[in-house]
């Protein structure tokens, strides 16, 4: 390859794809426009919509300012990944029963996103609503005012955001939603 | 977007050396802020390295009981550590507040420290800027400016430093440490910032080549009892368009020690040590609070549009002082 | 085999259904128009003046050239010829010149195309257009919109009506008014900003122009380009299967159509032209800035003797675009003196265009808002001067109305938001740092119907296929049609497969207005009606099938012939609002629309769309605003990190219900449309509530903490 481009290996959605990327090329656009996986939306190509959110190694990012060249050897979950075969993530479950989107372009970034909030809940992370942010105040409750601030980095022009939250609260009461989300994100979160 | 040469550093001597090397060449940490430059062409490196993967990611006790936060631990990884909102909660809220959770999952300590205006004729390229092309001009000054500086700003320059976690750490004394090919070295972040001047493209007073490797919390015992809080145009998601860090320490209805920073006034987290003298030893009530914020806004030169951070900042600094005086008497 | 369309469902329409296409969403495997890949794609790549008037005086091209993968520049100096001169029926102008892509040297305003660079990679052309260097012939420019223009002319519109509607001596009546509002109010230039940016691919392939676009209607487009490229209407496919939201800025033929036809024509293969979310901002409409006043005259009962609201957008030099911002003073209420009139301001800005409820929204904020201001002064409550008005024909049109259920829009909404013990004293609520208040407002929109055409067949086996021209935006039309049709062949909607969203499909309305569920459902009905006749007992269905068409050409005239009247949905919307005066701080804390639209389709997907409108509100009410540089006439931050539009922390619970309407006996449909009632009225009532927790009127949009603290900078 040049001193510009270079051959890599992207792990997206527990498939290894080597493949030259020019070093401009963003996570974000190697995934639609090299891997053909197109799920992953281009909103604002500039980390202020959200629409574009992978998670890396479990936590969500926003993909479009993600160097590939950077990702190379993470684990890349891509809102392709989040199903297994038929059966659909407890938060994509959520999403369709409650119409948790209207025309689907945010969708796929709220949904890795809201992965992604469980996952850091689970964490006993706390957000910028949470009262006392001292460890001994304990983990928030996932409330619906929680899950508005940890989604917030996810725009929806549509104005879907009522049913989204309701689908988040839903996915984070579902049986099976704290072992996927464990599976998911063992051993990557510090 | 410009070509460029991308090289991942694997220690921080290396990645020093890789960056003297090439005068083209930037550091590459979560991206957050330079690759949406580099998109907007306002930075065009020829060659990045990428230090995300030093290991600079660990928080860890100093010797005489403070932090050091590792200049690539991400924002996240900040907020959600037990040290920092059990001692420094205001800075824990600070990062809460910035960006959104994506973005912290990427952005780290070092990049944030570094991170450039979001004054929107900076990131205009048809647009002149003293900062991007020195000697262009500022329209800001004549043009929109609701949300830039009402302190330390100049005929040159009237933008302001974006960050929450800035104004947290430059509250609590923070130092910066760095490596360059001398060796290391450490600035206050008290005198990270230069002043805008006539030279408002120098931004900062590390030397050139430097490598934020940490950033040193000291040991402060009023940060226990502190706050954050952060106005903006929306609830979430957006930049300050005023913001606070204060943490106080009353006995006795006496103020014995308090610190007061202020985000989204200046080209650097505005440190209010006026305000602090003034308040120090004396009555921690709704009047010298007010007092003490009048002392520190009495430098305000606000613009045609953004007088209103006046008012803002000196009621956040009544209501924040306030609030924090009224749960220390609990 | 035989199938009789059956009889083994009553009613699928009322109830709620997931979106036929919802799996597709959210996993990702839903492609829009940017994502459904060619072989040997291009990629283009629009350069966009950056000054605000004046002439291109050279494009250096050389250079860009011999970039690496670069394939071609256009420019106007290359540019394939376009002939713009036609007029478009819906509009009845020609199209804005912006899509005479590059004919002249003429930049009319910032952010106007001046070439496409088109490269092998988006990451070359990218660069390569960045390259470019376009010299200027810059001339003074005029960007600045105020009441007090001398220039602000009415304009009469196919679309908006006439520029100026007056009866009545309105001095006299405001004179011999017990109580008197006189106010202007502002509203800013905003931007529909659909999360999908606009893309389209164009090639040619067997003959045939293909372009895959983000659209609002492929049908519409595809003849716009033909007209365009004077190519036989026969030759032009355009498709939209997925389209991530429109709100009218998808409604237009825009600049990436043009630019994708153009270069696949050239260069022999597949290009691709995405616009930068930067580039949306000046080249797909947004909806102009108004400067509004409003006169209200009441007598001591607070009848009105007096209303005149007067409007001044701003259009481009180069298409006049009228929003018809008094729309709603027309509709809603009647006096003595009823003066309205829309006027518009020529500057050296970008065309503004359609968007969602134009006119009717600022519109609606101005008058609702005045009306909160005329309870105030005259003691009356803000329902029930209302209810006082209800006028008993159309204010300016004198017809009757089909419905007019606004009433029983506030009553419910009253008794489910407990409006009836709010104590209408400002400023006097408190919780913590923050004041409350709430605040109320009416909303309508026009119902309209579209001549459109359909297909239905009856497949051999046992399903139904419906084929129409419309598109599915995010509304859930694909869903609603396939209910609408099932109800109409008596069939369980599983049975029916919808086909929407190309223009080889039987021509339809474009989806704006919104007319789409009322239009394209009467011509599925009536094509439906046509196959059930067709569908004698005993026949045999061939491989083929059986097809019934449709044209509702002649019955939307027929009705608008045979039953002229007002028609109308309507609804109340109430807000809460708390307000920290100390930082200008405003949040909205719970919102209820309750709407009088017909029968529902789709529940599930309605109150999805109610409540989006709603949402729009509190973005128009407290985020929304684009800031344009009077020096340079450029926008500044052009971008969602400036541009704010609501975020999930600033939308609090927000319910939308419906009262039933008795179906109007003239209206074969009984269908209305709800794309954009939800979006009329809102701001006003958050703005009436931020009224009623501080005392201090909000008459500029949005409210942001520097208005709150200028206007009421009160210390702590």
């Amino acid at each position: 390859m040049t001193t510009t481009s270079s051959v890599i290996t992207l792990n997206v959605n527990g498939e290894k794809h080597t493949l030259p990327v020019d070093h401009r090329t963003t996570l974000l656009d190697a995934l639609r426009e090299r891997l053909d996986l197109t799920g992953t939306k281009k909103g604002c190509d500039q980390g202020q919509c959200g629409a574009c959110t992978v998670l890396i190694d479990g936590r969500r990012v926003v993909s479009c300012l993600q160097l590939a060249m950077a990702a190379e050897d993470r684990e890349i979950t891509t809102v392709e990944g989040l199903a297994e075969d038929d059966r659909l993530h407890p938060v994509q479950q959520a999403f369709l029963d409650l119409d948790g989107y209207q025309c689907g372009y945010c969708t796929p970034g709220q949904i890795c996103s809201a992965v992604g909030v469980l996952a850091e809940h689970a964490e006993g992370w706390p957000s910028a609503v949470t009262g006392d942010v001292r460890p001994e105040a304990g983990a928030p409750a996932l409330t619906a005012e929680e899950i508005r601030e940890r989604m917030s980095g996810n725009l929806c022009r549509c104005g879907a955001y009522v049913a989204i939250v309701d689908a988040v609260a839903r996915a984070a009461q579902a049986p099976d939603q704290a072992s996927a989300v464990s599976a998911q994100d063992e051993g990557s979160i510090r | 977007m410009k070509e460029f040469q991308y090289q991942r550093a694997g220690d921080v001597r290396g990645a020093v050396a890789l960056l003297s090397a090439d005068p083209e060449a930037r550091f590459l940490g979560g991206g957050t802020n330079l690759v949406d430059l580099m998109k907007t062409g306002v930075e065009r490196p020829a060659r990045l390295i990428d230090i995300r993967r030093l290991p600079l990611d660990r928080i860890e006790p100093t010797g005489d009981g403070g932090l050091r936060l590792g200049a690539t631990v991400t924002n996240s990884d900040l907020a959600a550590h037990p040290e920092v909102r059990r001692r420094y909660p205001a800075l824990a809220q600070a990062v809460l507040a910035g960006a959104s959770g994506q973005l912290r999952n990427m952005a780290t300590v070092g990049g944030n420290l570094l991170q450039r205006t979001r004054c929107a004729y900076f990131a205009d390229l048809s647009k002149p800027c003293n900062k991007r092309v020195p000697g262009s001009g500022c329209p800001a000054i004549t043009g929109e400016h609701h949300n830039h500086a009402i302190l330390g700003a100049s005929a040159h320059c009237v933008a302001t430093h974006p960050s929450d976690m800035g104004v947290a750490l430059t509250a609590f004394d923070a130092i910066v440490e760095y490596e360059t090919a001398e060796g290391p070295g450490e600035l206050p972040l008290a005198d990270f910032y230069l002043p805008v001047g006539d030279s408002p493209h120098r931004e900062t007073a590390l030397p050139p080549g430097a490598l934020i490797t940490g950033v040193v919390l000291p040991p402060v015992a009023v940060a226990a009892h502190s706050r954050y809080r952060k106005v903006r145009e929306r609830a979430s998601y957006a930049f300050a368009i005023g913001s606070i860090a204060a943490a106080l320490d009353v006995r006795d209805g006496i103020v014995h020690d308090v610190r007061l920073a202020f985000g989204a006034v200046a080209s650097r987290p505005w440190r209010a040590r006026a305000a602090e003298r003034l308040l120090a030893g004396g009555p921690a009530d709704a009047d010298a609070f007010a007092a003490a914020a009048d002392a520190e806004l009495a430098a305000a030169r606000p613009l045609a549009d953004n007088a209103y951070k006046v008012t803002l900042i000196r009621n956040l600094v009544v209501s924040e002082l306030a609030t924090l005086a009224q749960e220390g008497t609990r | 085999m035989t199938v009789t369309a059956g009889r083994e469902v009553t009613a699928s329409v009322g109830t709620a259904k997931v979106r036929l296409e919802g799996r597709e969403k959210v996993t990702g495997a839903a492609r829009y128009a940017g994502e459904v890949p060619f072989p040997d794609l291009a990629h283009g790549w629009l350069v966009l003046s950056t000054v605000a008037r004046g002439r291109i005086r050279s494009v250096r091209t050389a250079d860009v050239l011999k970039m690496p993968g670069v394939l071609e520049v256009f420019h106007h100096g290359n540019a394939l010829p376009i002939d713009a001169g036609f007029v478009i029926p819906l509009l009845g102008t020609p199209p804005d010149s912006l899509v005479a892509l590059f004919q002249d040297d003429r930049v009319p305003c910032a952010g106007w195309p001046v070439a496409l660079v088109v490269a092998e990679t988006s990451e070359q052309a990218r660069e390569a257009a960045e390259a470019l260097v376009v010299h200027y012939e810059t001339e003074p420019h005029d960007i600045r919109l105020s009441g007090e223009r001398p220039d602000a002319v009415p304009l009469d519109s196919q679309v908006s009506g006439p520029g100026v509607t007056q009866k009545g001596d309105l001095d006299a009546e405001l004179a011999a008014s017990s109580f008197v509002v006189d106010a202007e109010y502002t509203t800013p230039q905003e931007h529909h900003n659909p999360m999908e940016p606009h893309a389209a691919v164009a090639r040619w392939h067997d003959g045939i122009l293909e372009v895959v676009d983000a659209n609002q209607g492929s049908g519409y487009i595809a003849q716009l380009l033909a007209q365009l490229f004077s190519l036989d209407p026969g030759v032009v496919r355009v498709r939209a299967e997925h389209v991530g939201g429109g709100f009218g800025g998808k409604g237009q033929i825009s600049v990436h159509q043009v630019a994708a036809v153009m270069a696949a024509t050239v260069l022999r293969r597949p290009v691709r032209v995405v616009l930068t979310r930067r580039q949306m901002f000046s080249l797909t409409g947004y909806r102009s800035a108004t400067v509004q006043r409003v006169r209200l005259g009441a007598d001591a009962g607070g009848r009105l003797r007096a209303l005149s609201h007067r409007a001044v957008a701003m259009t481009s030099t180069t298409y006049d675009f009228a929003e018809p911002t008094t729309a709603v003073a027309r509709v809603m209420y009647d006096a003595d003196a009823h003066h309205t009139s829309n006027e518009i301001v020529r500057l050296d800005v970008p065309t503004p265009s359609f968007m969602r409820s134009p006119g009717e929204t600022p519109g609606a904020f101005a008058l609702e808002c005045a009306l909160d201001e005329l309870a105030e002064k005259s003691g009356i409550d803000p329902i029930e001067l209302r209810v006082r008005n209800e006028p008993e024909r159309g204010p300016v049109s004198g017809l009757p109305f089909s419905s007019r259920n606004v009433v029983a829009c506030f009553r419910e909404g009253a008794r489910r938001f407990g409006w009836n013990d709010r104590d209408p004293r400002p400023g006097i609520r408190r919780d913590g740092r923050w004041l409350i208040g709430t605040g109320t407002a009416a909303a309508t929109h026009l119902v309209m119907s579209v001549p459109s055409t359909a297909a239905v067949t009856a497949e051999a086996d046992g399903t139904f296929t419906v084929r129409i021209g419309a598109a599915d935006i995010g509304t859930g039309a694909r869903t609603t049609l396939a209910m609408i049709a099932a109800d109409a062949l008596e069939v369980v909607p599983d049975r029916v497969r919808i086909r929407i969203g190309d223009s080889s499909l039987p021509p339809a309305v474009i989806a704006l207005g919104s007319t789409g569920t009322r239009s394209w459902g009467w011509a599925i009905k009536i094509a439906v009606d046509e196959l059930r006749d067709m569908l004698t007992p005993g026949v045999i269905i061939p491989p083929e099938g059986i097809t019934a068409r449709s044209d509702t050409t002649a019955a939307v005239v027929g009705l608008m012939q045979s039953a002229p009247k007002e028609r109308h949905t309507y609804g109340a919307h109430f807000a809460e609002a708390a307000v920290d005066t100390t930082t200008g701080e405003v949040r909205v804390r719970r919102m209820l629309g309750v709407f009088a639209a017909g029968p529902i389709v789709n529940p599930l997907t309605a109150r999805s769309q109610l409540i989006g409108g709603m949402i729009w509100g509190i973005s128009m009410a407290l985020h929304e605003q684009a800031i344009v540089d009077q020096s340079t006439g450029c926008l500044v931050g052009a971008d969602f990190a400036n541009y704010h539009i609501a975020a999930h922390a600033d939308v609090p619970s927000v319910e939308a219900t419906w009262v039933d309407e008795a179906p109007d006996p003239d209206d074969p449909v009984g269908f209305k449309g709800i794309g954009e009632l939800g979006n009329v009225g809102p701001a006003a009532a958050i703005a009436n509530a931020v009224w009623h927790a501080t005392g201090v009127r909000h008459r500029n949009l949005p409210i942001l903490p520097s208005r709150v603290l200028s206007s009421r900078g009160d210390a702590v």
